[in-house]
């Protein structure tokens, strides 16, 4: 791989959610070993643990279960991070484990991803764990979704298996938010259409999925319409060479921002245009999510951490009575009319419940009126009013100014993901 | 259409930049752990960016083993008065001779598990109830499921099983008195990753990472640099070989490699034909399956 062309490499973000058994580490371990990520010491390292339990070959999903206790119990209790990179992309994979108790895991692993990866068990097709991965997906506003079929192999690389799940599949997913839907028969095991495409099924024409997750279109995955700037923090030197700069720091959670665009500071309202758009090294020409700037306006205005910088004519909503989404993450339960902390974006405030609306049975999406207690992996709607006003936009239209936690606030704990409906 | 999208690079930086400011707003005291290593290297340079044009708002801490190789610590004295930030060094030979903690002795002795002692000391010493680090998820897979922000109860120590769920970029770092963070910025860099930014942005690195002749001897199978804090057997004679290192850990357990790669473009192409990890070269990984954990758990970096 030469320098330049790693330089102009892009980075995509995927979790895979998967129980025990259903391939979820064959397959990574399959990616990570045909894209030749895994390292020489890593692949002894699991050859040896392989031989000292006593399996046949050696065992990939073994690269991929950090923790002491997951390798004693053989599962994933939590979020791992892995890596790899090809030629075209750099990949960030957050493996999750996929039982229903550990749907807050899910959530968490989803929050950050471009892509989801479910993987459905050819022999089983659509079961309940691939419509609560799916739901997940489509909650967390994930823009792609990739349908695995696996361990064709073991149903004789049948195509009519494959036509028919993938029937299944389009229909229980119409009824959700997902944007980009593709299907892939596989063999994790035997490597088909993991990296190679396979020998064994020639009826399907589509890409494997290492093209697929080197070619799907990301760049479309930012709301790059609505401006959205949260100052994060001021910057003020106070030094002889800079005595009265004064620039606003912050990530870009959305639009396109330039120098003379008029903007507004929320809350206060006031409007300015803004001066420079500043990094180390220059001002820019323009900048737009998720790109860290800062930003210097013409006027002399009260900015601090908690603001938001906006176009004039295009403003998030301002409210304090909000409805929200929210996985419970806690084994302690939520209490009704209880009182919260809330970060949201770069501001603090506190909340207090107001009504659990419904909670959502992960497995079938049907709404669950009749028992309203939220406790640790639920998902539920509820009504939130906060201290002061949130400046948001719907989570649908954009994941960073819509999403939130919930934090309690004796432990500090953070115990809710909202999603801002 | 115009496509709006950033290298993998440029993303990795701002998520980097992103999680340096929320430190700085969100601690009242933090300050960022510099070993002189390359990956505490790039934090510190990310940190100038992230504050630009103002100073880095907090103090670099170095602890310091006693045990260095001498170039790092040449090093770190030039970076620190270049951009002008303020060191604090904790030393592990202090925490001897005050008799905090006992020395290993023997041929294969270390001082890198006493570090854990004197950082815990040097974070209490200055009530600094943040400290942040170069540490990588791809480095050792118990660090694959480390957050950004990492909770630390008043005994410094992890609890893997009880982490904080971290979602979207919202980074909890409330804590009750005598508890503290780490934080950890560049999480998801690869070493791939690092060498293509050292080389993207100049970034000046000690010359050990860079292939030269020096004194080495073998154990097992480890290319060691043969000097006064390590005792050699009679069976470990000095060889002179041109080496470079991959990582810059205590002298007494990080390992050489063999290499001919005397420039940043040299050790790329390296690190993309590289078929052992960085670690690999590390002796304290090596002591058992779960080495790193047990560590980290008690309160290591």
């Amino acid at each position: 791989m030469d320098t330049n062309s790693y330089l102009d490499m892009e980075l995509l973000r995927f979790s895979t959610a998967g129980s025990v058994d259903d391939g979820k580490s064959t397959l990574i371990g399959r990616l990570l070993y045909d894209s030749k990520s895994i390292f020489q010491d890593q692949y002894e390292a699991i050859e040896e643990s392989s031989k000292r339990k006593g399996d046949e070959t050696v065992n990939l999903a073994l690269l991929t279960d950090g923790l002491r206790a997951e390798r004693e119990q053989g599962i994933t209790i939590d979020v791992a991070y892995r890596y790899f990179a090809t030629p075209k992309r750099k990949f960030i994979i957050a493996d999750t484990p996929g039982h229903i108790q550990y749907t807050r895991n899910m959530v968490t692993g989803s929050s950050t991803s471009n892509l989801s990866i479910i993987l459905v068990d050819a022999r089983h097709g659509v079961v309940e764990q691939t419509c609560r991965h799916t739901f997940i997906s489509s909650l967390l506003g994930i823009p792609h979704v990739v349908f695995c079929i696996n361990k064709m192999d073991l149903v004789d690389y049948s195509e009519e298996v494959f036509d028919k799940i993938k029937t299944d599949l389009e229909a229980f997913s119409s009824k959700l938010n997902v944007k980009d839907i593709h299907f892939v028969p596989m063999s994790a095991l035997n490597g088909d259409n993991v990296v190679n495409k396979s020998e064994n099924m020639n009826w399907y024409q589509g890409s494997t999925l290492m093209y697929l997750l080197e070619n799907i279109h990301i760049g479309s995955d930012y709301n790059h319409i609505d401006c959205r700037f949260p100052v994060q923090y001021v910057i003020r030197p106070k030094s002889e060479k800079y005595p009265d700069y004064r620039g606003y720091a912050g990530r870009i959670a959305g639009g396109v921002f330039k120098p003379g665009d008029e903007v507004a500071v929320l809350p206060s309202g006031f409007t300015s245009k803004i001066k420079t758009i500043d990094v180390m090294g220059g001002s820019l020409e323009e900048a737009y999510a998720p790109m860290s700037v800062a930003l210097t306006l013409e006027d002399d205005i009260d900015v601090s951490r908690g603001d938001m910088i906006v176009r004039e004519n295009n403003q998030p909503t301002v409210e304090q009575d909000i409805d929200v989404m929210i996985c419970w993450l806690n084994d302690k339960k939520m209490v009704s009319r209880g009182k919260y902390a809330i970060k949201h974006t770069s501001n603090d405030v506190r909340c207090i419940i107001k009504e659990v609306k419904y909670k959502i049975n992960v497995n079938n999406l049907h709404r669950i009126e009749d028992d309203k207690e939220v406790t640790m992996n639920d998902i539920a709607r509820i009504a939130v009013r906060t201290t002061k006003p949130l400046l948001y936009d719907k989570y649908s239209r954009n994941r960073t100014t819509g999403s939130l936690i919930l934090i309690d606030e004796a432990t500090n704990e953070t115990v809710g993901a909202g999603m801002i409906i | 259409m115009k496509s709006y999208s950033l290298t993998h690079l440029q993303e990795l930086e701002s998520e980097a930049i992103y999680v340096l400011r929320e430190v700085a707003s969100q601690f009242e005291n933090p300050a960022l752990l510099f070993s002189g290593g390359k990956d505490s290297i790039i934090v510190a340079h990310i940190a100038r960016k992230a504050f630009f044009p103002g100073k880095i708002p907090f103090p670099l801490v170095h602890v310091d083993t006693g045990h260095n190789f001498f170039e790092t610590i040449e090093f770190r004295d030039k970076y620190i008065k270049d951009i002008g930030a303020n060191l604090i060094v904790g030393s592990v030979q202090q925490s001897i001779d005050e008799g905090k903690v006992v020395e290993e002795k023997g041929f294969n002795a270390s001082r890198n598990s006493l570090q854990t002692v004197t950082l815990l000391e040097t974070i209490e010493d200055h009530k600094f109830d943040c400290a942040m680090g170069g540490a990588r998820r791809d480095e050792e897979k118990a660090r694959a499921k480390e957050r950004f922000f990492s909770h630390r109860d008043d005994f410094g120590q992890w609890d893997p099983k009880n982490q904080r769920p971290e979602l979207w970029n919202i980074f909890n770092g409330l804590k009750n008195m005598g508890e503290h963070f780490r934080v950890f910025p560049i999480s998801n860099w690869t070493e791939m990753d690092v060498w293509q930014y050292i080389l993207h942005e100049k970034i000046d690195i000690p010359s050990i990472y860079l292939a030269h002749e020096r004194d080495i001897f073998v154990r097992d199978g480890v290319i060691m640099s043969s000097c006064d804090f390590i005792e050699q057997r009679e069976t470990e004679p000095t060889f002179r070989k041109k080496v470079r290192f991959r990582t810059i850990g205590d002298a007494t357990c990080t390992g050489a490699v063999e290499s001919d790669a005397d420039s940043i473009e040299k050790i790329i192409e390296e690190v993309a034909a590289a078929r052992t990890t960085e670690r690999g070269t590390r002796s304290d990984d090596k002591r058992s399956e779960a080495a790193m954990e047990d560590r980290k758990k008690a309160g290591y970096f």
